[in-house]
């Protein structure tokens, strides 16, 4: 037999594709603008100046791009093993409770380069034994992975206010949070690097975890590709029943990808944590872990389109405040429709315009498309 | 002499470095049957795509009536008449016969009235064609026979004046597929025109009337089928003589390898589809069981490789105990020396959306030799996918190619090869060579043959009897989930035919 299949090469399906689908969003964003009166051309400069123009936005950008990679990856981990993790959100929300234990109990006695190891195997275990749950049900009870991890983040979020307005906050405070760090739990910023390239910087939270979420995105791509777990992984996903036949538990590796998927984003807290806020406030994941979904299907699923597209939603973050500031017809409101526009185009409705780029490619070289692109192997 | 159907002239098409057809012209005439044969990825499947829309061809002329055309989605060909039934049907399981038949030929708004019309536009098919199937009943409930037939009508339901089928009778038990011919016939008598591509040569003679022979992507002859022999198409498809019949010496049985006694496996709704069945397979034969699809062969290759629990039994591997009713797992049963090929190498036996390399460590993954650490050894594993394509002879060569890519008999090759080149104790194989070329055929038979004389015990199911008969040293016979009787190699096709039917079992009953 043969399936028929038209395949296009590697650079137009990882680079054409979400290239399209990028400027049909932002066409249609750009109508949003016009609709409320203020010109979309503007509008799109001050975005991307935003975002770009000035040392400081950069590292705005970047630092909101190293939450989306931790989410990014997290996510793409468990697709990969064909399971849908909505839980990302809620993870990386118990993950900080992880890293606030340890800060609360060591920095005081602590420098931040023995802390920060310890917080991150602590945001990781516990992102992902709240991973583990929802996927100990999937394959012992059958229970689907998409029910059980959004209600768990329902939980999540119950526990953490729970703890942040009793236990975890201090005597007299009135917010719900943590008390402060000392500076033994501060991360270093990563700011002297962008200054380096003659950039002004006055205060951006970029910080070291910025270089750990690049090496996690490498850790990833090893080990998807790399190795025999991952390989595993990439079997259950493609077909459970080849993944039974070659002797690969359902449960082990079930339960495997939900760990990975969990402690990477668990330690997505890591950033604002302890490289932002220096202590653990109510609802700090803000919707990371829902933006990591987008990221990861934007980025194909592999780490090196999942770093490009989190600097893509980091880039609309920040620029998109900046917009906000500057065009006050622009409501924070309207900076979430154009992610939501994104998310639209380059996520949910990635397919749409494929069919008819396929059918470009087959007229103009008929070679082109059937040769198999040598798929997302990085190397 | 009757006017061409369709006319493809000087097709050519490539899929980067493979030129799958080269320079193809072919001529059917208008209400004849028209056989297509070749080696397996000789280009057959990829000329029928071409034509049916799914692919363009890089340059060459369709005409279909005499007249040019381009075609370049399904829905072209099917405005021109052009019908096309895949080896794996496209139909939507859990919708009914009509609901299928009518799926996006729906041409009202409100699905009531197409139905209506639908309903007797079918039966009027059916009636004309012998093509019976129940309209509302739902598909997944249908034997294959039954759903290929649904194709066949979603096809002429479409007005299809020229009908492809692929490899139609793969998954067809010998009955179905004598059904599926008087249909054919009965097409042909209406004037309708026919393409068959099979690996069948038998079903070649007996159905066709003029038959094409591929060869690496070249059309090398067109016959009349009835001024060739299955010797000289043979000969045609692959370039050199071909033995249809392998030969091979006598065995010598040594040691019980495989012994299973008082079998019983039920399936996913609990029907018992073995029951108390018991035999044993030696070091150095080849024990072949044959019967009738859905006779609780596929239930009782799955249990005896662990993918399947059985109820209760006993099973020995080479003289120790498996527990198959929970604890053995396939990886478990592998290491001590069970390889197993899989009756559905689609979903089972391969990943098609792997490369290559990365199938044919399938199931092996945990072997030291393909591992460094906790890393895949990379290198390691494209010298062994190269070595066994050199071996194989699996085309094209290229172990980063995704399986998927693959012709069906060269999958086949790929499962094949991963599972006797690790020197197993026991082999079991389910259909060895469904889908797979005469050439492909011989050379799958004598490396069968090579593990019986190098003393492995081999257990081969399949449907088709001239394999069980010139593959086996014993052959049992599976009706109805029990064993029903054991013939040596010289039992005759009809001695077979009435105990696959049942027919004895009821005898020695009475
Ligand atoms: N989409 C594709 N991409 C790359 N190569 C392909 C593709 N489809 C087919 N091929 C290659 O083209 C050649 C012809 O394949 P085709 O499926 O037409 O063979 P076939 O004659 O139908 O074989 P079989 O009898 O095994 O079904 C093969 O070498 C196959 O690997
Ligand atoms: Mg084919």
């Amino acid at each position: 037999m043969s399936t028929p299949y038209a395949k296009l090469p590697a650079w137009a399906d990882y680079g054409l594709i979400p290239l399209i689908n990028l400027s049909v969003a932002f066409i249609v964003a750009g109508f949003v603008v016009m609709l409320v009166g203020e010109n979309p051309f503007r509008a799109a400069v001050i975005l991307v100046e935003g975002a770009f123009g000035k040392g400081t936005g950069i590292a705005f950008t970047l630092f909101y791009a190293t939450t989306f990679i931790f989410t990014g990856l997290s996510v793409a981990v468990a697709a990969h093993c064909s399971l849908f993790n909505i839980g990302t959100e809620g993870q990386a929300y118990i993950g900080g409770l992880g890293i606030a234990l340890v800060c609360l109990s060591f920095d005081s006695v602590l420098p931040w380069w023995v802390i920060f190891p310890i917080a991150i195997v602590a945001a990781a275990v516990f992102g992902a034994l709240w991973g583990f749950i929802p996927a100990y049900l999937q394959a012992k009870r059958g229970s689907h992975i998409v029910i059980t991890t959004i209600m768990f983040n329902f939980i999540a979020a119950s526990v953490m206010v729970y703890l942040l307005v009793g236990p975890l906050k201090p005597a007299g405070s009135q917010a719900p949070q943590t008390r402060n760090f000392l500076a033994g739990a501060e991360l270093p910023k990563l700011n002297w690097i962008i200054e380096l390239f003659g950039a002004k910087i006055r205060s951006a939270p970029l910080n070291i975890c910025f270089l750990l979420a690049l090496v996690m995105a490498f850790l990833v791509w090893l080990l998807i590709w790399r190795t025999k777990l991952g390989y595993e992984m990439r079997t259950y996903g493609h077909s459970p029943k080849a993944a039974r036949y070659a002797g690969i538990s359902e449960t082990r590796i079930i339960l495997t990808a939900m760990m990975i998927s969990g402690a990477l984003a668990g330690m997505m807290a890591l950033n604002p944590v302890m490289g932002d806020q220096h202590n653990v406030a109510i609802d700090f994941v803000s919707g990371a872990g829902y933006v990591g979904i987008a990221v990861a299907l934007m980025g194909r699923l592999h780490p090196v389109g999942i770093v490009l597209a989190a600097i893509l939603f980091g880039m609309l973050y920040q620029g998109g405040a900046e917009l906000a500031f500057e065009m006050p017809a622009i409501s924070r409101d309207m900076i979430v429709i154009i992610q939501g526009l994104v998310i639209l185009f380059a996520g949910a409705l990635e397919h749409m315009f494929r069919p008819y780029i396929q059918a470009v490619f087959a007229s103009f070289s008929p070679k082109a498309v059937g040769i198999e692109a040598v798929k997302g192997k990085g190397a | 002499m009757a006017q061409a159907a369709i006319e493809l002239i000087g097709i050519n098409k490539s899929f980067g470095a493979v030129r799958a057809n080269r320079d193809i012209n072919l001529e059917v005439a208008r209400g004849t049957i028209h056989g297509i044969v070749g080696e397996n990825g000789a280009g057959k499947s990829t000329l029928m795509s071409i034509l049916y829309g799914f692919y363009q061809a890089d340059s060459g002329e369709i005409r279909v009536g005499g007249k040019p055309v381009s075609i370049s989605t399904s829905n072209d060909a099917i405005a021109l008449g052009i019908g096309m039934v895949h080896q794996h049907f496209m139909l939507v399981d859990n919708f009914t016969v009509l609901e299928n038949v009518i799926l996006g030929a729906e041409n009202d708004a409100l699905l009531k009235s197409s139905i209506a019309k639908a309903r007797s536009e079918l039966e009027r098919l059916e009636r004309e064609y012998g093509l019976e199937v129940e309209p509302d009943a739902v598909i997944e409930e249908l034997p294959v026979g039954l759903q290929q037939r649904v194709e066949i009508l979603k096809a002429l339901y479409r007005g299809a004046e020229i009908l492809i089928l692929d490899e139609p009778t793969g998954v067809l038990t010998p009955a179905e597929a004598d059904h599926l011919f008087r249909i054919l016939k009965q097409l042909k008598e209406q004037g309708k025109t026919v393409v068959l591509i099979t690996h069948k040569l038998r079903e070649i003679m007996a159905i066709t009337d003029t038959v094409s022979v591929m060869r690496q992507g070249t059309m090398v002859a067109t016959r009349v089928t009835k001024e060739t022999t299955v010797g000289e198409l043979a000969e045609l498809m692959v370039g050199r003589r071909v033995l249809l019949r392998v030969e091979k010496g006598q065995s010598e049985a040594g040691a019980i390898k495989l012994s299973v006694k008082n079998l019983t496996v039920k399936d996913q709704r609990g029907v018992t589809m073995v029951d108390d069945v018991s035999f044993d397979v030696r070091g150095g034969e080849i024990v072949g069981i044959a019967g009738v699809a859905g006779n609780g062969q596929s239930e009782l290759l799955e249990a005896i490789s662990g993918i399947r629990h059985a109820v209760s039994g006993e099973v020995m591997l080479e003289g120790k105990p498996v527990d198959l009713t929970g604890k053995a797992d396939p990886g478990e049963l592998r290491d001590r020396g069970l390889a197993h090929v899989p009756e559905d190498r689609h979903h089972v036996g391969l990943v098609l959306a792997f490369e290559e390399n990365e199938n044919s460590i399938l199931g092996y993954h945990d072997d030291e030799r393909y591992l460094k650490g906790p890393f895949l050894n990379v290198d390691a594993i494209m010298a062994d996918a190269k070595d066994k394509i050199e071996k194989y002879d699996i085309r094209p060569g290229n172990p980063r190619l995704r399986t998927a890519n693959f012709s069906g008999g060269n999958q086949q090759k790929i499962v094949l090869a991963r599972e006797m080149e690790q020197d197993p104790g026991v082999l079991i194989v389910g259909q060895p060579t469904r889908g797979v070329d005469v050439g492909a055929i011989e050379f799958i038979h004598k490396r069968l043959i090579a593990m019986r004389d190098q003393g492995k015990a081999v257990l081969v199911v399949s449907v088709e009897l001239d394999e069980i008969r010139s593959l086996s040293d014993r052959i049992l016979v599976m009706f109805a989930g029990r064993i029903v009787g054991e013939r040596g190699p010289d039992a005759t096709e009809g001695e077979l035919g009435l105990l696959m039917a049942g027919v004895e079992h009821q005898e020695a009953a009475e």
